[in-house]
């Protein structure tokens, strides 16, 4: 959240104060840590290569004239002598839900500079995110194992596999990262790195909570992504 | 110490706001799992999945991600570079009814005779 008000000046809202912002002749972004405006210009881009993925995909499923897999089949799980359509990815979709909760409360925590609220909060977000890439990985081989393989599948049009790998896998892959920096953020903030001003590992910045907050745009993106992958590819 | 008593405390917001938003989206999601539970076909469940589909994205966008509190020179340099996307999506949507009309009409129908 940026500052209204910086050094006892007052900005103006609304549109008023986008022309003012961008008029001013200084930094554009008022009240907005670098950090959170450098992160959200990635996420832009990165919303451009996911866009590209999830289009390429519209492209590809639209164009076949073979019958497109059914996905409510395909990735239904046989639980009790029962077949459940979608149940493993309604469960990822909750999981991935919970940890956004979780590092949304991390954030004011972090602000509210309450350290142990924050930093076990992180950790549950973290471990959200591990159960999330670990029910993935069951996923893949269990498909794997079904014979579906980026040129062929035993469903129906040849192209599901592919589109199937390479989003879930580039989106997995960011969820990965994001544990990573998770456990190493839940560190610091345990570790005090954020109340210290303690400065970085590769940075001479000093620690602050707002890279909590910057933390948890990625990660609010991750689950962004997500929404849109479930919709497209598996409910569509 | 001095520099950082001279730092504004960032505001927060109140606890139930983030619960709300968190119980929102756990039963925006439950209903798109509905969608598919139920078998809704054709038109309902194509408009039922982007509905719900863009209320989470936007109570995400919105709230867990801050922009609603945003200044709006940040808000508007993120948002209307979706435009191109939407752009984007349209031109496919053309190609990929051109390419699969060649597709039937040469592969299956045979062509010009």
């Amino acid at each position: 959240m940026s500052n209204p008000k910086i050094e006892g000046y007052q900005f103006k809202p609304g549109f008023r104060g986008m022309a003012d912002d961008t008029a001013s002749d200084q930094t554009m972004f008022k009240g907005v840590h670098w950090g959170k405006a450098m992160m959200w210009i990635f996420l832009l881009s990165d919303t451009f290569v996911f866009s590209c993925f999830l289009i390429s995909y519209m492209k590809g499923r639209g164009s076949t004239p073979v019958e497109w897999p059914n996905a409510s089949e395909v990735f239904g799980l046989h639980v009790f002598g029962v077949e459940v359509p979608l149940l493993l990815i309604a469960i990822m979709t909750f999981v991935l839900i919970t940890s956004s909760g979780t590092m949304a409360l991390a954030v004011k925590y972090g602000y509210e500079k309450n350290r142990k609220m924050c930093g076990w909060l992180i950790l549950a977000t973290a471990i959200g995110g591990l159960i999330f890439v670990g029910m993935q990985a069951f996923e893949w081989s269990k498909l794997i194992s079904e014979g579906v393989r980026p040129w062929e599948n035993p469903f129906g049009a040849a192209q599901f596999g592919s589109f199937f790998f390479m989003i879930t896998g580039f989106h997995g892959t960011h969820v990965s990262i994001g544990v990573i920096f998770l456990f190493i953020y839940a560190y610091k903030t345990f570790a005090g790195h954020y109340d210290e001003g303690k400065r970085g590992w590769f940075t001479t910045m000093k620690g602050d909570y707002v890279e909590i907050e910057i933390l948890g745009l990625y990660w609010h993106f991750v689950d962004l992504v997500w929404v849109f992958i479930f919709a497209f590819f598996y409910l569509w | 110490m001095d520099e950082t008593n001279k730092k504004e405390q960032t505001t927060t917001h109140k606890i139930g706001i983030y619960l709300w938003i968190w119980g929102l989206l756990f039963v925006l999601s439950f209903f798109s799992y509905m969608v598919d539970w139920y078998q809704f076909q054709g038109m309902l469940r194509w408009s039922l999945i982007l509905i719900f589909m863009f209320l989470k994205a936007g109570l995400i966008m919105a709230f867990f991600m801050h922009l609603f509190w945003e200044r709006y020179a940040l808000v508007n340099v993120l948002l209307w570079p979706m435009t191109a996307i939407a752009c984007f999506i349209f031109l496919m949507v053309a190609e990929f009814e051109y390419t699969l009309f060649s597709r039937l009409f040469y592969f299956f129908v045979g062509g010009v005779q």
